[in-house]
């Protein structure tokens, strides 16, 4: 997924004037095609996280559209200000990739786990969000950056991840994807990036059990499909959201706040599953904290069951 | 140049003691403002707006004008002032100023003033913005400049020092750091709080051509930025030696001065009768 996200900036790149790449300090000779066809949209600024957005949001002021990576702690946390001020503030067209959002880096501990990029980039007025499923979504993803016209935060898989999403899907900045169907009154399972995928497999399982389950792929947490949402949750006997991020301010709480303030004494009950209110302490890879924080596809269908009865 | 470089510097003529009562003008309408932070300024954005930055009032987003971000933010008073003397604003907006529906807050806000670059007022973004700039002009091939300009406690942000490195990096010659060196910040001396010597050492040091200037001394300001790129493969710095307060006596070199929130009908003719 990380290098088709790459990889298509120098396509994009090649069709349109506006792309520049600008990394911090990231493998040698990354996009090394694109440095050598256009040097001069090409930059590799060091480990200056501040600077680099500050810098992005200059060039973007003049008509350019930086598409800035690093590891999404780092594109985060460490330049948030930055974020806030100089792109969102401004409205400006620059695209953050997080490298290794959610718990990718689990062997590298908490300094380089992504759990709540998607909570602290979604308060801020003006930015976008977007986790795809897999490195197919992340192409049509890419395509869509060019006509978006204020800052985006896409945030990085692990790579390698199975490919579930569909071309005859299409695909839209804001636009859920209604990934598998259920009758009324079913359980609605709604997920962002590769949480979807495990809540397709929990889904398998669940129908094994006789609970039939729909899953939404919300792919873009910010702006979220309140149609989408509001439509799966309406004929919804359980609604649950799964998140490879922690439950305070993420995905989960994006759609229990639509739906509070929408649906009021009609909301139907709601499972959110995510992480807790705290760093984790585990090493291993993603699947062990997947383990960890029950968000394996056998562990999101237990939980559902449970909440069933 | 002495530390302070405050000893030489000659009486301020005419002009830039009206464009110091424009900024009372400011503080009046809006009964607050960074007072100490723009009468330093004064001279530093005359002698950009009068005679180096080209710009036109009437086209503000002109592809080719020169760019200028005051970074240092809430010296805003001093730029609304230039923008309304060019005729970007109307003057009587001065008198609106921080007031609900004006368009002159406390910080600049690019969206809402004609004629400014960049919203500033979180310190230590500008430069980083400005090398964002000065990288466009290059990319694009114009020859627009870019001039930031910063406060001395601004500096202490290690975000101004990584945009430095990137402005070295690159060589932009046609970026220009401007330092309004007076000495103090809001919490006191700046060498008592955050000693920023050997300031010009430290510009060179990050592979910018600095030179130094009393930044009330409106001939020498001239001289050093018609001088400008001082080197043509390398970003460029001023250090101007300013007062803070400067034209208030009473004000001056007063860390108390940096804000005032309560700015009152005697407290202004006060520093009318100063500027007199």
């Amino acid at each position: 997924m990380r290098m088709t996200c790459l990889n298509m900036i120098h396509t994009l790149a090649q069709r349109d004037p506006r792309p520049v790449f600008i990394g911090s300090d990231l493998s040698p000779g990354l996009l090394g095609a694109m440095q050598k066809e256009m040097p001069k949209r090409y930059y590799m600024e060091g480990i200056t996280e501040a600077n680099v957005i500050g810098m992005a949001a200059g060039m973007a002021m003049d008509g350019f559209m930086p598409y800035v990576n690093t590891i999404a702690t780092f594109i985060t946390r460490r330049c948030y200000e930055q974020v806030a001020v100089d792109l969102c503030l401004h409205n400006l067209p620059v695209r953050l990739i997080g490298n290794g959002g959610g718990l990718v880096y689990a062997p590298l501990g908490p300094t380089h786990l992504a759990i709540e990029d998607i909570a602290i980039m979604r308060v801020l007025p003006n930015m976008a969000v977007v986790a795809v499923c897999d490195a197919e979504e992340m192409v049509r993803l890419m395509d869509r950056t060019l006509d978006w016209p204020g800052p985006l935060y896409i945030r990085l898989a692990k790579g390698g991840d199975p490919v579930v999403s569909d071309a005859r899907n299409g695909f839209e900045i804001g636009k859920a994807i209604p990934m598998r169907r259920a009758k009324r009154g079913g359980v609605s399972l709604m997920a962002t990036g590769v949480m979807t995928t495990n809540c397709l497999a929990a889904a398998d399982i669940l129908e094994r059990d006789g609970i039939d389950a729909s899953v939404l792929h919300v792919h873009t947490v910010k702006p979220l499909d309140e149609g989408a949402v509001l439509e799966q949750a309406a004929d919804a006997r359980l609604v649950v959201t799964v998140e490879e991020g922690v439950a305070v301010g993420g995905f989960g709480s994006a759609v229990t706040d639509l739906l509070v303030e929408r649906l009021a004494r009609s909301m139907p009950p709601m499972l959110r599953l995510a992480l807790p209110d705290a760093f984790p302490t585990k090493y291993g890879v993603q699947n062990d904290q997947f383990q960890v924080f029950g968000l394996t596809p056998e562990q999101i269908a237990a939980s559902v069951r449970s909440a069933l009865t | 140049m002495d530390g302070q470089g405050t000893d030489r510097v000659a009486a301020l003529d005419q002009r830039s003691i009206d464009l110091r009562r424009l900024i009372v003008r400011g503080l009046e309408g809006g009964g607050r403002g960074h007072i100490g932070s723009s009468m330093s300024l004064v001279e530093i954005l005359r002698v950009l707006y009068d005679d180096v930055l080209r710009f036109r009032p009437d086209e503000p987003k002109w592809p080719q004008r020169d760019r200028m971000i005051l970074s240092k933010g809430h010296g805003c008073l001093a730029l609304y002032v230039m923008l309304a003397d060019k005729g970007f604003i109307p003057l009587d907006t001065l008198d609106t100023f921080c007031r609900r529906d004006s368009i002159l807050g406390g910080h600049p806000e690019a969206g809402k003033i004609p004629g400014v670059e960049a919203s500033t007022g979180a310190l230590g973004h500008g430069l980083s913005v400005g090398v964002g700039m000065a990288l466009a002009a290059r990319m694009q091939g114009r020859d627009s400049r870019v001039f930031v300009v910063m406060g001395d406690g601004e500096i202490n942000e290690g975000s101004v020092w990584e945009a430095a490195l990137s402005a070295g990096k690159h060589g932009l010659s046609n970026l220009t750091a401007i330092v309004d060196y007076n000495k103090i910040q809001s919490a006191g001396p700046t060498r008592e709080i955050q000693d920023l010597e050997p300031l010009l050492d430290k510009w060179r040091a990050f592979n910018f051509a600095a030179e130094e200037v009393n930044g009330h001394d409106v001939a020498a300001l001239r001289d050093v930025m018609n001088r400008l790129p001082f080197d043509p493969g390398r970003p460029s710095a001023i250090i101007c030696h300013t007062v803070k307060g400067k034209g208030i006596g009473f004000a001056e070199n007063d860390a108390s001065w940096h804000h005032k929130a309560k700015v009152g009908p005697d407290m202004v003719a006060q520093m009318y009768a100063a500027l007199e």
